[in-house]
Order: structure tokens, then sequence, then C-alpha cells
């Protein structure tokens, strides 16, 4: 198991790597100046020449690359034009509300992707199976902005159960960050109203951005437990007297787990791809919603480093979800 | 000599062989119906790109002519899909935006695909150093979420539906280089493989009879898969206002405009949204239907 870390560990290194090279390169097909682009519309000739000296940018790519690798290192992206501030004091502020998006979706997902995949197995062929499988198929053909704004109109608009934009109310103060996630905040300074609220505020949002993966999930699960349902040990095991229930719940848990945790990797990449859209749909105040922003603005360093980001968060959970597995099935510890 | 002798042989077998899996598919598609209502809502979308703008009632109203007197009305006999903001029939916009999104999403899939099939048939078929150095890079690219880097790809590029085709197929291809090399790498040492190897059969003459054909299956599925996923990403783009400009009538930007107009006009966002619901989500049960009926062996569920 350790040498299988290791070896992980490694290639993380050199995936980082990469990416780093591919943002460099993505960063320099603008077909824009950008020492114009930074000097601003209304500089001077002698003043782009300045930036550009200022900036490195009159310097041979290799060096270009190379200080562009400190900068990463020490932590400078760049500075944001819409808010004035440096990219990485942006990123900080809005990163934990897309994480808070994502890990509550994901949390979706697996609930009721695992239990409606196993309730869809075990009442097999009738009415709930049937509109198990049509959600299963459909689900991930479902545009997310789309899904967003007709949920929107029936749970905000026409039922009024939920609220459909922002984290919290405008009436309603924050918690102290801690986390920078409000409803982990919220918990952790006792403000148990407060935190019921962005509960609330984050369960449309949530909801839509798990759906594709909710889909997914649930396919998987429902035909895993239809084969264990059928194996010969499950067989056995009610010749045994083991009761129906305990059948179900103990081999649907644990059979959920492994394709569970390898749908989720496989999903996470569009979920962090489709946070952009959701966070627009629903104004969430996360990195999606500013990269948005700031592209629309032709603001690129904050794309940039949203793009950074969004690359090193999808590694690590890679990483976890592959070290998770390699810990629950030693087989794949050698792939 | 040996090229002559097989080509021979194997001709007439071909054709017999292949009359006989064409009624299989047939049988085999009628029992899916899955595969039976995605090739129905596919062939409908391809018709409706075919013909669209001989069937619209109101052909001018794709680019941008307005009509502010009947502006936001509701679905009527007039107007099926009601109108926008223009007056503009939506039902007209829709069906002409067809025609966008099937060529965007056909564009995605063959640049991608064109990138990536030489490149996995080359490592896979090849292995050793080359195989090391294409697979590291797609790994990389296979690392980073792909509608993150579209995004920031066309942020740099500029909005347009032409850089939105540009950045999703930069992104999309390693998927096809993962595909075909792992499927090259396992025909590589197949007897049949190796025997035509060892009767003096070249490089070329193998990949063009063994490993290609064998390819086939799994190329076709995917493209089906991916052709609605990039037109969902399209959308996506066009949505987040980097991808197609209104008045174009394309669905995202559609929407993207729709959107400032719920929910009292909710039938605006709807239609289009439908519209890209049905495309992919016909692509994606033609993808599996078709998975089951070209290789049996991966069934499930």
């Amino acid at each position: 198991m350790l040498r299988f870390v290791a070896r992980r560990l490694a290639l993380l290194v050199l995936m980082l790597g990469g990416l780093i090279v591919i943002t460099f390169v993505v960063s320099n097909i603008a077909p824009a100046d950008p020492a114009a682009l930074a000097a601003g519309p209304d500089a001077t000739r002698d003043m782009i020449e300045t930036v550009r000296h200022e900036y490195g940018l009159d310097q041979p790519l290799p060096m270009q690359f190379l200080r562009y690798v400190s900068d990463l290192l020490h932590g400078n992206l760049g500075r944001a034009i819409q808010t004035g501030d440096s990219v990485s004091d942006d990123l900080a502020r809005y990163f934990p509300a897309t994480l808070e998006l994502v890990l509550l979706s994901t949390a979706f997902a697996v609930i009721v992707g695992v239990g409606f995949g196993i309730l869809a197995a075990v009442r097999r062929n009738r009415l709930f199976d049937h509109a198990a499988r049509i959600f299963a198929v459909s689900g991930v053909a479902l545009p997310a902005f789309w899904a967003a704004l007709l949920l929107q109109l029936v749970f905000g608009v026409y039922l009024g159960w939920l609220p459909t934009s922002g984290q919290l109310s405008v009436a309603t103060a924050p918690p102290d960050p801690i986390t920078g996630m409000v409803i982990v905040d919220a918990l952790l300074r006792g403000q148990l109203g407060v935190a019921g609220e962005a509960f609330r505020y984050a369960i449309l949002p949530a909801f839509v951005l798990a759906l594709p993966s909710i889909a997914a999930i649930l396919r998987v699960n429902r035909a895993e437990m239809i084969e264990v349902l059928n194996a010969d040990y499950v067989t056995a095991a009610r010749a045994h007297g083991v009761g129906t229930r305990r059948v179900i719940g103990w081999l649907a848990l644990k059979n959920a787990m492994l394709p569970t945790l390898a749908m989720i990797g496989l999903r996470l990449g569009w979920t962090l791809g489709s946070t952009f859209l959701v966070e627009t749909v629903f104004d969430w105040p996360g990195i999606g919603l500013y990269a948005v922003s700031s592209a629309l603005a032709s603001d690129f360093k904050p794309v940039m480093g949203v793009t950074l980001i969004i690359g090193i968060t999808f590694m690590l959970s890679n990483l976890l979800i592959d070290l998770a597995y390699g810990w629950l099935d030693p087989r794949t510890r050698t792939a | 000599m040996s090229d002559i002798a097989l080509d021979r042989v194997a001709v007439p077998l071909r054709r017999d062989a292949t009359l006989r899996r064409l009624r299989f598919v047939v049988w085999t598609f009628s029992g899916s119906v899955s595969a039976v209502i995605g090739l129905m809502l596919v062939a409908a979308f391809l018709l409706l790109a075919a013909i669209g703008p001989w069937i619209v009632p109101y052909p001018a109203d794709a680019t941008g002519a307005m009509h502010l007197a009947q502006k936001l009305q509701p679905p009527s006999a007039a107007h099926w899909f009601g109108t926008d903001e223009m007056g503009d029939d939506i039902l007209t916009r829709v069906v002409l935006g067809t025609r966008t999104s099937l060529w965007v999403g056909a564009l995605i899939t063959g640049i991608a695909a064109a990138i990536g099939v030489p490149l996995g048939i080359v490592a896979g078929y090849l292995g050793k150093l080359p195989r090391a150095i294409i697979m590291r890079v797609t790994d990389v690219f296979l690392a980073v979420p792909g509608l993150a880097l579209a995004l920031a790809i066309v942020a740099a590029l500029g909005a347009g539906v032409l850089h939105g085709v540009l950045a999703l197929a930069a992104v999309w291809w390693p998927g096809y280089v993962r595909l075909i090399e792992a499927k090259a790498l396992t025909l590589r040492s197949e007897p049949y493989v190796e025997a035509s190897r060892t009767m003096g059969a070249g490089h070329a003459w193998v990949l063009w009879h063994h490993i290609l054909p064998n390819c086939a299956s799994p190329l076709v599925v995917k493209a089906s898969m991916d052709m609605g996923l990039a037109i969902l990403a399209v959308a996506s783009l066009g949505f987040i206002g980097l991808g197609a400009k209104p008045p174009a009538p394309e669905w995202g930007a559609m929407i993207s405009v729709a959107r400032s107009y719920m929910p009292d006009w909710w039938w605006y966002s709807f239609f289009p949204g439908l519209f890209i619901f049905l495309t992919v989500l016909g692509f994606n049960l033609l993808g599996d239907g078709l998975r089951d009926i070209l290789d049996p062996g991966s069934a499930r569920g």
C-alpha cells in the first residue's frame, strides 16, 4: 500500500507540472498583445513597451515560462481587473463556496443515487424501476443550466418552497468565517438557524449539480445490485435464514461502495466544469461565477487562476479516490 | 503474394457476412427500445437540420427581424412555442438552431477523433517510447476538467462559436487516444494479427485490415455519445455568453437571453432547452444501443 501511495504521489507531481505547462500555453495563445491589455486602453506606445519590459514579455518564451512557474510557486497569479485584488486573494475568498457546493452535491448524488439504485433493483420491472431507468438515461442529457431554470420556476416561483439565488438572504448576517463555507461555519459557531437557512439556499444548486451523477450512480448500483441478488452466495445466505432486509442492507452497502466511488471519480470532472453554469444561474458566489464574469469582461488572469485551482482540485480528489479504491480493493493497487 | 491471396478469399466471404450482420443489426435494434428511440430522435433532428429553412413558419425571424408589436406572446396557434422579446417566432429560431448545434457537435467530435485516433493507434500499435510520450501527454489533458480548460481557451481566444469549437476539440481528443490505444494494444498481440505479420504483411496492411476495422465499433459508440456531449458543451458556452452571439439562433445563447425573462415568460427558455435535452438524449440512447449491438460482451444493466 505504501509503495502504491508513493507512486501515486510521484504521478501527481508530474501531472501538476503538465497542468502548469498547459495553462502557460493557453495564456500564450491569446491573439491580443498581453502587454497592451495590461497597460490599458489609453496607453501610449511607450507605456506598452514599459509594461512589456516590466512583465518580462520581451524575454524569450522559455524565460517567460520560468518566470511564470516561479510566480506560481510564490502564489502570485496576477491581479484581477474587476475586483482590483490579487487573483490568489480572490480565489481564497470564492473557493470555499464552490467547495461547499461540490461536496454537498456529491453527498446528494451518493445518497439519492445509491438509495434509488437499490430500490429500483429490489422492485425490478415495477413502476419505480421503470421511472428510475428513464431518469438514469435522461439525467446525463439534461443541460444543467436549463434544469436549474426549470427547478427555480417550480420550487422557487410556483411552490415557493426554496430560495433561488445566493447563499443567504440579505437580511441574515453570515457567520464569521472559519472555513469560508457558510453552512459549516454557522454550525461551528453554533448558529443553527443560519445553518438551516444556508442549507435551504444550497439545496437547489447542489441538486442541479448532482443530477447527472445521481443518474450515473443510480445506474451502476441498480445493475450491481441485480447481479448480487442473483448470486449463489445470496441464495445460500437466504437458505440459511438471513432475512431479506439484512441481505439487501448488508450486501447493498458493501457492493455499492466500489462502483459508486468509481462513478464519482468519473463524473467529478464534469461536475467541476458544470459549477460554472450552476453558479451563474444561482448567483452562487464561487470561483465558477468569478471565472465567468471575468471571462465576459476579457479579464484573463482570474480565468487562468480558476482553471489551475479546478485542475488541482480534480487531481487531488482523483488521488483520494484512487487511494480509497486501492484500500478497498487491493487488486487495483498495481494498476 | 500473400496480400493477393488473402484478399481474393476474403471478399466473397466478407460480403456474405456483412449481409448477415446487417440483418442481425436490424433484428437487435428492433429488440432494444432505447436504441430505437435514440435512432428516431437523431433521425428527426437530422431531418430538421436538413429541411429546417423550408418548413419553419417565419424564416426571416432567424436573423433578428423585429416585430415588437407581438413580443413575448405565449404559445398559440400562430406561434407554437411563443415569441421572444423581439417578437420573433421561437419555433422558427429553435428549429433553425438545430443545424448549428449538429454542425458544431460533428465538428468537435470529428476534429477530436481525427487527432485522437491516429495518436492512439501509434501509441497502442508501436508501443515503447512513442506510447510513453503520447500517453503521458494524454493523461495530463485527461486530468484537467474539460469544460474548465475549454472556458480558459475561449477566454483567451475571445468569444464565438468557432473558438468554442476549437477549444472543445482541444480538450476532447484525449478520450479517443485512450480508447484506441487500449484497443490497439490488445489487438496487436492477437494471434491472427501476429499470424499475418509472420506471413509477411507490412505494418500498414495490418493497421488497415486488422486494427482499424476492429477499432470501428467502439469508435462509433464513443462518437455517438460525444456528439451529444459536445452539443451540450457548446450550448453551455453559449449560455455563459462565450459562444454564439444573439441574434444567431443558437440554443444556449437563446436561453442565456431568455433567462432574464424568467419566470413570467417561461416558454422562451423552455423550448430551446427542450431541444438541447432531446438531441443529447437521442445521441446518448443511440450510442448506448449501438454499444449493446456492436459489442455484446460489454452489455450490462
